[in-house]
């Protein structure tokens, strides 16, 4: 076969942009192909559907805190007592790595109800001090034995590792004694 | 690919040459690891565990497959089905704590196998390709291990997965989207599970292919050796079949025999208690840490305590991923044009040095992280970055190396003359050394 340009001038021929059509139209296709095997690793529907859970806190105490499960993740539901409040509200936000106040962690009307996930945001741990008798660390919260994070009375990152307080989740109060976590209030 | 007086393989049944003149199979492998493949006739015991980790790699594959049979990869049976093995299965004991400290022997040999080539200066050219290569399939080792050691699915597996995962969301913005994307969900489960099953599955075939690709590319320029001196005639070599096979044989006799003692006398040794807990996303383990071979590391990860521009965790995830990149830039960074350690007084100092730092490292990693043993950890992280990035390239400038011998014959060739007489007879003085 001669090989003819079929367009002169530039040297860009017919057939030189057909070769680049069709792999730009199979390497897009393949692209597209690749995409079910990446999103497959993402949560599937039936781990999202548990994504609220509803708590009932009528029997915790003042001082009392229990650990429930949200999202298969620790929650740590605390209630805090006049003493902690005060300790937690008596900190200067500029002695913070991660600059919060009790009155944004908390809800308006149930500042004696701190509610955060039990997963210490260094590498993932669940941190000591929910139980009766576990170790809450020098600041009075929460201790997490991996790298030894500590937490004050607001869940809020005072030394060690971990870069940020403890997450504190979606939820909100459907009774005084009723918490669905996940959902917004 | 090899020497001018590698023997070219010639069948001598029927079969073999037909054979031979439709599918060479044969020629390769008698090229490869047999009578015509000519290797450096001084090879020490540290040359032996390059085949002894590959023997560990076909351990671990055979065995495994036989623990996937029995194996349920399912976060309520998981634990269930390793008890299962452990006391019901005929032989499910041995299969699995073969399987369970293969992985440490493999690591072990595979540990030797990386500080042989430090010493002699395997990664130097000609062999660039062939330490980068090594270097992938260690990288494929630690994900496969990392990954096995999840499946049975206690304690210490959950809250590693849950720690190493946990890697990732340090990466500001992306990161923890990506370790919800990894892990399936929003904390080790089901998901996760299946998918480590799946990939540790098949991840040590990719090791086996990559195994191929780095004897390969060993087999261009042939074996290194330990005097560094390349090889110049036939005298200077020795055929693979039978000296080394006799060799590697012994070798993998002797090391067996020490992985026996621990299969069979002490097969927890390696592990830890907690992992015959089943798993609870609820309680972390009170002392958390990672398998024995990945210490150094750990210790490197938890060095990092004080927020400096970027956050103290983001710093400890990327110094313990730089610390194995930084092997690959070895060739470039060490510019000697002497290959082996033996003949650089100043480089053999500093190469002990690592050694017993990177020991350091280790049992630093495997203790509590106490302010005492962070304190060691930070100071022996910064020596390992100093060793590769300010000691090795100085030392490679300055050092006054000791000279090489002529050849390797002339260097491994003494006395054979007087091995070989009669007993109670000197042969004559004054003989050569070489090529008696």
């Amino acid at each position: 076969m001669a090989d003819v340009p079929v367009t002169a001038g530039d040297g860009v021929r017919r057939r030189d942009f057909l070769n680049v059509a069709a792999v730009s139209f199979a390497g897009v296709g393949a692209v597209a192909a690749i995409s079910p095997l990446l999103v497959q690793m993402s949560p599937p529907a039936d781990v999202l559907a548990l994504s609220t859970t509803e708590v009932d806190i009528s029997k915790v105490q003042r001082g009392q805190g229990i650990k429930t499960v949200w999202r298969k993740q620790p929650v740590f539901v605390r209630n805090l007592t006049d003493k902690e409040i005060a300790e937690a509200n008596a900190v200067p936000l500029s002695d913070l790595r991660d600059p919060e106040t009790l009155q944004q962690r908390t809800k308006a009307g149930h500042t004696n109800w701190l509610i955060t996930l039990g997963v210490c945001t260094h590498l993932g741990c669940v941190p000591l001090g929910i139980g009766e008798g576990e170790n809450k660390g020098p600041y009075g919260g929460y201790f997490c034995p991996c790298h030894g994070s500590m937490y004050d009375t607001a869940a809020r990152i005072r030394q060690g590792p971990a870069p940020k307080n403890l997450v504190v989740p979606d939820y909100n109060f459907t009774s005084p004694t009723t918490v669905v976590i996940g959902a917004k209030g | 690919m090899s020497f001018s007086w590698a023997k070219p393989y010639e069948p001598k049944q029927p079969f073999m040459r037909w054979l031979d003149e439709r599918l060479p199979l044969p020629r390769l492998v008698y090229g490869a690891i047999g009578g015509g493949y000519p290797v450096p006739r001084n090879l020490n015991y540290w040359w032996n565990f390059g085949v002894l980790a590959g023997l560990f790699l076909t351990i671990q594959i055979v065995t495994g497959i036989v623990l996937a049979m029995w194996y349920f990869a399912s976060a309520d049976g998981a634990f269930n089905s390793v008890e299962h093995i452990m006391r019901d299965v005929n032989a499910g004991w041995a299969l699995r704590y073969i399987h369970m400290n293969g992985a440490s022997f493999f690591f072990i040999v595979t540990y030797i196998h990386i500080f042989r080539g430090l010493f002699y200066g395997s990664y130097k050219a000609p062999r660039e390709l062939v330490w980068m290569l090594g270097l992938v399939i260690y990288l494929l080792m630690m994900a496969t291990a990392f990954m096995g050691y999840v499946l049975p699915w206690g304690q210490m597996s959950y809250w590693g997965a849950q720690v190493i995962t946990g890697f990732f969301s340090a990466f500001p913005l992306v990161g923890e989207p990506v370790r919800v994307w990894l892990l399936g969900g929003y904390a080790p489960d089901q998901a996760a599970l299946t998918r480590f099953f799946s990939l540790h599955y098949l991840l040590p075939f990719v090791i086996a292919a990559v195994v191929v690709l780095h004897i390969w590319a060993l087999h261009i320029p042939g074996s290194s050796n330990p005097t560094g001196v390349d090889v110049k005639e036939e005298k200077d070599t020795l055929p693979f079949h039978p000296f080394y096979t006799a060799k590697d044989g012994w070798a993998a006799a002797a090391f067996l025999t020490v992985f026996a003692l621990f299969v069979y006398f002490a097969p927890n040794y390696l592990g830890h208690p907690d992992n015959y807990i089943p798993a609870n996303p609820l309680a972390t383990p009170a002392h958390i840490v990672p398998e024995w071979y990945f210490w150094p590391f750990y210790a490197i990860l938890r060095a990092f305590t004080v927020d400096f521009i970027l956050p103290a965790k983001l710093w400890g995830v990327l110094a313990m991923f730089s610390s194995i990149l930084i092997l690959f830039f070895l060739p470039w960074l060490d510019k000697s044009p002497v290959r082996s350690g033996s003949y650089r007084p100043v480089f053999k100092r500093f190469f002990l040095l690592l050694v017993l730092d990177v020991l350091i490292l280790g049992f630093c990693g495997g203790a509590p992280a106490t302010p005492l043993y962070v304190a060691i950890s930070q100071l022996a992280a910064a020596y390992y970055f100093a060793h590769f990035l300010i000691i090795l390239p100085l030392v490679s400038a300055f050092e006054r190396t000791l000279p090489l011998p002529d050849s390797i014959s002339s260097s491994a060739l003494h006395g054979e003359k007087k091995e070989a007489a009669p007993a109670g007879i000197t042969p004559r003085r004054g003989a050569t050394a070489i090529a008696e």
